[in-house]
């Protein structure tokens, strides 16, 4: 979203910043109106992004866990998908794009106060879209980003803690990173930091969290000893299409209109996501290994975290790029690294969402220099790496500190994690009382 | 009487019944099944985590023959279900007491 940056010109602060205080400014100077072409992609757009948390998620992680814990998995994305999006309505979206606020946190708008049908938001041009949609699209980010994070945490975590640990995480962590990241006025964005659809909000920040809570959580019992191979890779397979399919509304939809630049982001977002998956399988062949049907669904998921923060801001060739380096690194963050330092990451979330999306987060400040085919911007490749660089740093250590604290109070109301018994017998029917398959 | 066990690999189960048919056996049970010998399973990898499955899967052959038949039997289905890898099989003969089919009550060879 942040590109606009280089593209303001005299347009100045209040046309694109995506606020509504802002929208509200320019609403009353020049009454505008939401164009019912973007209102009609943004919302588009946010139901695709709705498909990546369900089903998307839930059968890629799904999949990748045992048959006894298949439901749990999927119920715990589920639940915690509602529950950030009334959240969301009632105080998240006060905290990241209220009228009020500093560079780490806004306020205002508690309850949506003051949200009408005529309330509209503003893109990155003089045009404006329905406030309700952006309120829906921005809502369905912090949905999946919080189900993100349980991917390390899977298959020992209780349902009661997810859920606390959810409100606590959205609350510290999430909704002051949005807004650091994409509301005007905000630390990320006056650095100039680019973040097109959320490298640093949702795949560093979910990365990084994951990491911290599977420490906290500890292992699962029988890790690494026993074998957990994934029960069903078909679902896997299956859910990583719907969010690849469902990435776009995530990418393409963050131009917040339906223009050349989305047009950019998209195509990113095809090409960068298929060298990823050739690069995943062209690593394990080169490591004695065969190309892998995993292989692929990793890859993809790499190249698709690695071009969030680059899809409106990087070339067609730099998206290559960068997709293919990323999806090498995650595959030895996640065969070489996890290993090595004994942590229990269940489904890799950190090895990829966090590996891929800091790449992601870097790589954007040297693809999107000119010189490599990149639209290019005021500050030269060395310093908007920098920028890029100073902003990884912050989320982590902010995602780091914050998680910590979320995951220390669910331990404290809920216990945190489920006895050895249920854990044995699967969270499905230890947890919910079903089972996935009979 | 004779009664031959043969586990085989499962890609050689048609190659292996063409033949024995060609020689006059005129029945056979087949199940698939799991097992190990020397080849010791096979391992898998999932994102760079190696899993060893003790277990391949196999076809088992019972066929019972009589004691003119038997060295046919097991030549047939050694020569045939052999691709000289590890792997294979094995063959086992085992001497059978009795045999009796059930819709006529016939006993010994002519049950068979």
């Amino acid at each position: 979203m942040l590109r606009t940056l280089t593209r303001a010109g005299a347009a100045g602060l209040a046309f694109f910043a995506p606020v509504a205080a802002f929208a509200q400014e320019a609403a009353e100077a020049a009454a505008p109106v939401a164009n019912p072409g973007n209102n009609a992609w943004m919302m588009t757009s946010t139901i695709l992004v709705l498909m990546m948390i369900l089903p998307g998620l839930a059968l890629f992680y799904g999949g990748l866990t045992r048959s006894k814990n298949m439901l749990s998995t999927m119920t715990q994305i589920g639940a915690i998908a509602c529950l950030a999006m009334l959240v969301w309505v009632t105080y998240g979206y006060g905290l990241a794009f209220g009228p009020e606020g500093n560079q780490f946190i806004s306020w205002g708008k508690f309850f949506l106060a003051g949200v009408t049908s005529d309330s509209t938001a503003a893109t990155f041009s003089d045009e404006v879209i329905s406030e309700y949609v952006f309120i829906c699209f921005q809502m369905t980010f912090a949905a999946i980003t919080a189900a993100l994070v349980l991917g390390s945490t899977v298959e020992r975590i209780k349902f009661s803690a997810v859920m606390v640990f959810g409100v606590i995480w959205l609350t510290i962590v999430y909704f002051p990173i949005a807004h650091m990241v994409w509301a005007g006025g905000g630390r990320f964005f006056e650095m100039g930091a680019l973040d097109f659809a959320g490298g640093t909000v949702v795949h560093i920040n979910a990365g990084v969290s994951a990491l911290v809570a599977a420490m906290i959580l500890g292992k699962r019992k029988g890790y690494p000893v026993e074998p957990m191979p994934p029960h069903s890779l078909t679902l896997t397979m299956v859910g990583t299409g719907l969010l690849w399919v469902g990435w776009f509304g995530f990418n393409a939809g963050s131009e917040l209109e339906a223009d050349g630049t989305a047009g950019l982001a998209m195509i990113n977002t095809f090409v960068a996501t298929a060298a990823a998956a050739l690069a995943w399988m062209a690593v394990e062949k080169l490591m004695g290994h065969k190309a892998s049907a995993l292989g692929f669904c990793s890859g993809i998921i790499a190249g698709l975290v690695a071009v969030t923060p680059a899809a409106g801001n990087v070339g067609v060739f730099g998206a290559i790029a960068l997709g293919a380096i990323a999806s090498v690194v995650c595959f030895f963050a996640v065969s070489k690294l996890k290993p090595k330092l004994g942590y229990d990451d269940a489904l890799d979330a950190f090895g990829i969402h966090g590996i891929g999306g800091m790449i992601g987060a870097i790589g954007t400040g040297i693809f999107h220099d000119a010189s490599l085919g990149g639209p290019g911007g005021d500050l030269s490749m060395l310093d908007q790496t920098l920028v890029q660089l100073n902003a990884t740093v912050t989320t982590v250590v902010w995602a780091a500190v914050g998680t910590a604290i979320a995951i220390y109070a669910a331990k404290l109301l809920t216990g945190l994690r489920v006895s050895e018994e249920v854990e044995f017998n699967g969270l499905d029917i230890g947890e919910h009382g079903e089972r996935a398959y009979n | 009487m004779k009664f031959i066990i043969a586990v085989i690999k499962p890609f050689k189960l048609d190659e292996v019944r063409e033949a024995l048919g060609s020689i006059g056996v005129a029945g056979m049970t087949v199940s698939e099944v799991k097992g190990f010998g020397r080849q010791k399973g096979q391992t898998e990898i999932y994102r760079g985590a190696e899993y060893s499955t003790n277990m391949l899967p196999k076809v088992k052959l019972e066929i019972a023959a009589s004691d003119d038949l038997a060295p046919q039997v097991v030549e047939t289905i050694q020569q045939t279900a052999s691709t000289e890898a590890i792997g294979d099989g094995k063959i086992f003969v085992l001497d059978l007491a009795s045999a009796t089919r059930i819709r006529t009550g016939e006993t010994g060879d002519t049950a068979l």
